[in-house]
């Protein structure tokens, strides 16, 4: 039972690092049109800065305590990177899509290098740090209380974003750029302003995710491509442009992963992919989306 | 039929390519067998893309069926013939391509895309995981064959891919790309290039789009296995990268480079970025920026390709004819 506990609050973690990323495709798919294949390279180059952060800080006297808001704070400064790619992917807005998937997916070919050369071609991690926090025990069920922070931490911005979306001004803008971008445009709103802030929100959310994910595991080259296809998979599953759907989503994968790594681990992968493709085909919409074109 | 300019180029661009082994050293043979494997699967890819309006971000999937069916005919069951290796290579693909097609089709844009992703990745993951079958992330050792019956025994393996093997490829390329050029310009082609511009009309006007678009992807599916059988063969292997998305990706990224408004854009393309990685991976390591800078700018600036940018070079010294679009 105990072990059955570790694997869902393992699964649950997962999730809501994986929400983050998600969210972020689903507010730049959802406004702006676009599939963004390099959401996991913004999510490789916060966990890379995180680590880098981290260890600057610690290096530099700051107490292992203020690991979570250093993490946050790695994560806002690598967020930066959003607006100047927004301004690249401007020239190919209103262009056929598979022109902006491939304008995307040149930017993670050479996002992998960059961070070949900042920070070399070997895995990173960082030490114990994850355990600054302590740790909950209930006889032989540990969780660091550290996964427990990142898992509100998720649910913050899920509840956060809702709120942005639904009740203020700029999130009721947002949404009628989405629904109809030339009307949105004709009423006043400024789209390019709109759209570059959406970027840069999803941006955020990609390098927030990848910091925040460092003190449990290593940051890879390979974390781009890997966790893109699986962000992918929740924004599939979930609905493509809902933001219920990503988190509904992101359960979904991060525990089906976690129970089959137990259960019948050579169909981790793979039961994550024969859901995204039976959601395809039986309700292309999603969970959650509305009816697709 | 082609016109006199391009027969004059395709005899050219043949010839040239055919000098190759008796002029250069091995090493630049061996580097092209890959260029070969690639343009036969990038004419497939192209009818999907450039004449059917289809974007498949998992047709590295056919590569890799390819290649593993020739580790499992050559290698598993021990037939020793290339022949029988691309039959197989491409009944295989399509074999599978039927029932993933018949799913697929039923949907454009995006969506056809992330479907072909997901079924793409999903191979990836079977065969990475599926250890005992299919060899994991080691893949699957692929063993020399005779080729047309003979075992060119004299030959080690270098100088048989650029030699004989070189030779067999291009009459390979050849060959297909002149029975792609008549499925592109018989009443078949032009069906699938009315479904791509307008949907709604073509099947108003009696187009079962469906179907075409299955045959489309069934076509391509096939010249994606012979080509993955080349290049398991000229690897030696065939492993579950060759299925991975970033692989997918770079089938596009050499149709967009070559063009994919035109019949010989991917030709140049395989040929173009083949050149090019060689080139810059001998001068830095980090060729992989470099290569996504250079799609970010065919993207933004010349989307038409380099056939786009041939074309454009050579309308400066003549009167333009008609508008180009994939002829």
């Amino acid at each position: 039972m105990t072990a059955f506990a570790n694997v869902v609050l393992g699964g649950i973690f997962h999730a809501a690092v994986l929400f983050l990323v998600a969210a972020g495709l689903q507010l730049v798919f959802g406004v702006q049109k676009i599939v963004n294949l390099a959401c996991g390279s913004f999510y490789a180059l916060g966990a890379y800065f995180g680590i880098s952060l981290v260890n600057a800080a610690l290096h530099t006297g700051v107490p292992a305590v203020l690991l979570l808001p250093i993490l946050i704070i790695a994560g806002l400064l690598m967020a930066l990177v959003g607006p100047p790619i927004e301004r690249l992917l401007r020239s190919v807005y209103g262009r056929d899509e598979s022109f902006q998937l491939l304008l995307t997916f040149a930017l993670v070919l050479m996002f992998q290098d960059v961070l070949r050369f900042i920070w070399g071609a070997n895995p990173q991690s960082l030490g114990s740090e994850v355990l600054v926090y302590g740790k909950l025990s209930w006889g032989d069920f540990t969780v660091p209380i550290y996964n427990l922070l990142v898992i509100a931490a998720a649910l913050a911005a899920a509840g956060l974003i809702g709120l942005f979306l639904r009740r203020t001004t700029y999130g009721r803008l947002l949404r009628a750029t989405a629904e109809n971008r030339a009307m949105a445009e004709a009423l006043g709103v400024n789209v390019r302003t709109v759209y570059a802030s959406v970027f840069s929100l999803g941006t955020l959310l990609g390098t927030l995710g990848g910091a925040l994910v460092v003190p449990t595991s290593a940051a890879s080259l390979d974390m781009a491509i890997e966790f893109v296809i699986e962000a992918f998979a929740v924004v599939v599953i979930g609905g493509l442009g809902s933001m219920a759907g990503a988190l509904v989503g992101a359960l979904l994968v991060g525990l089906i992963r976690a129970l089959s790594l137990v259960v019948y681990p050579e169909f981790e992968i793979l039961a994550i992919y024969l859901i995204v493709i039976a959601t395809l085909l039986l309700r292309p919409a999603g969970l959650f989306g509305k009816a697709a074109s | 039929m082609p016109g006199r300019a391009q027969l004059l180029g395709v005899a050219v661009g043949v010839v040239a390519l055919a000098l190759v082994p008796v002029l250069a050293p091995p090493f630049y043979a061996n580097l092209l067998v890959p260029f070969f494997a690639y343009a036969i699967a990038l004419l497939g890819f192209n009818l999907l893309f450039g004449y059917t309006g289809l974007l498949s971000f998992g047709h590295a999937m056919y590569l890799g069926l390819g290649a593993y069916s020739a580790a499992i005919v050559a290698g598993v069951l021990g037939i020793r013939q290339f022949e029988l290796v691309l039959v197989a290579a491409a009944l295989a693909a399509s074999l599978l391509a039927l029932p993933i097609g018949f799913l697929c089709v039923r949907y454009t844009g995006i969506f056809f895309g992330m479907l072909t992703l997901a079924f793409g990745m999903l191979a990836h993951s079977f065969l990475f995981k599926f250890y005992h079958l299919t060899g994991g992330d080691s893949g699957m050792r692929v063993p020399r064959t005779r080729i047309l019956g003979l075992p060119f025994d004299a030959y080690n393996k270098i100088e048989l891919l650029a030699g004989p093997f070189y030779y067999y490829c291009l009459a390979l390329l050849v060959v297909a790309g002149f029975t792609l050029w008549r499925i592109v310009h018989s009443p078949f082609g032009l069906h699938l290039r009315s479904l791509r511009d307008n949907p709604q009309k073509a099947e108003y006007l009696g187009v079962r789009v469906r179907q075409f678009r299955l045959a489309a992807y069934i076509i391509s599916a096939a010249y994606g296995g012979i080509g993955g059988a080349i290049l398991g063969f000229r690897i030696g292997l065939a492993d579950p990268e060759l299925v991975h998305w970033t692989h997918s990706g770079h089938l596009v990224f050499m149709t967009v480079l070559g063009g994919f408004n035109s019949f010989f854009g991917p030709i140049i393309g395989a040929l173009a970025l083949t050149l090019l990685q060689d080139q810059l991976q001998s001068i830095t390591q980090y060729w992989r920026f470099v290569l996504g800078a250079m799609l970010a700018a065919i993207v933004i600036f010349f989307p038409r390709g380099l056939a786009g940018i041939a074309t454009d070079f050579a309308r400066l010294y003549k009167a333009p004819k008609q508008p180009q679009v994939a002829q």
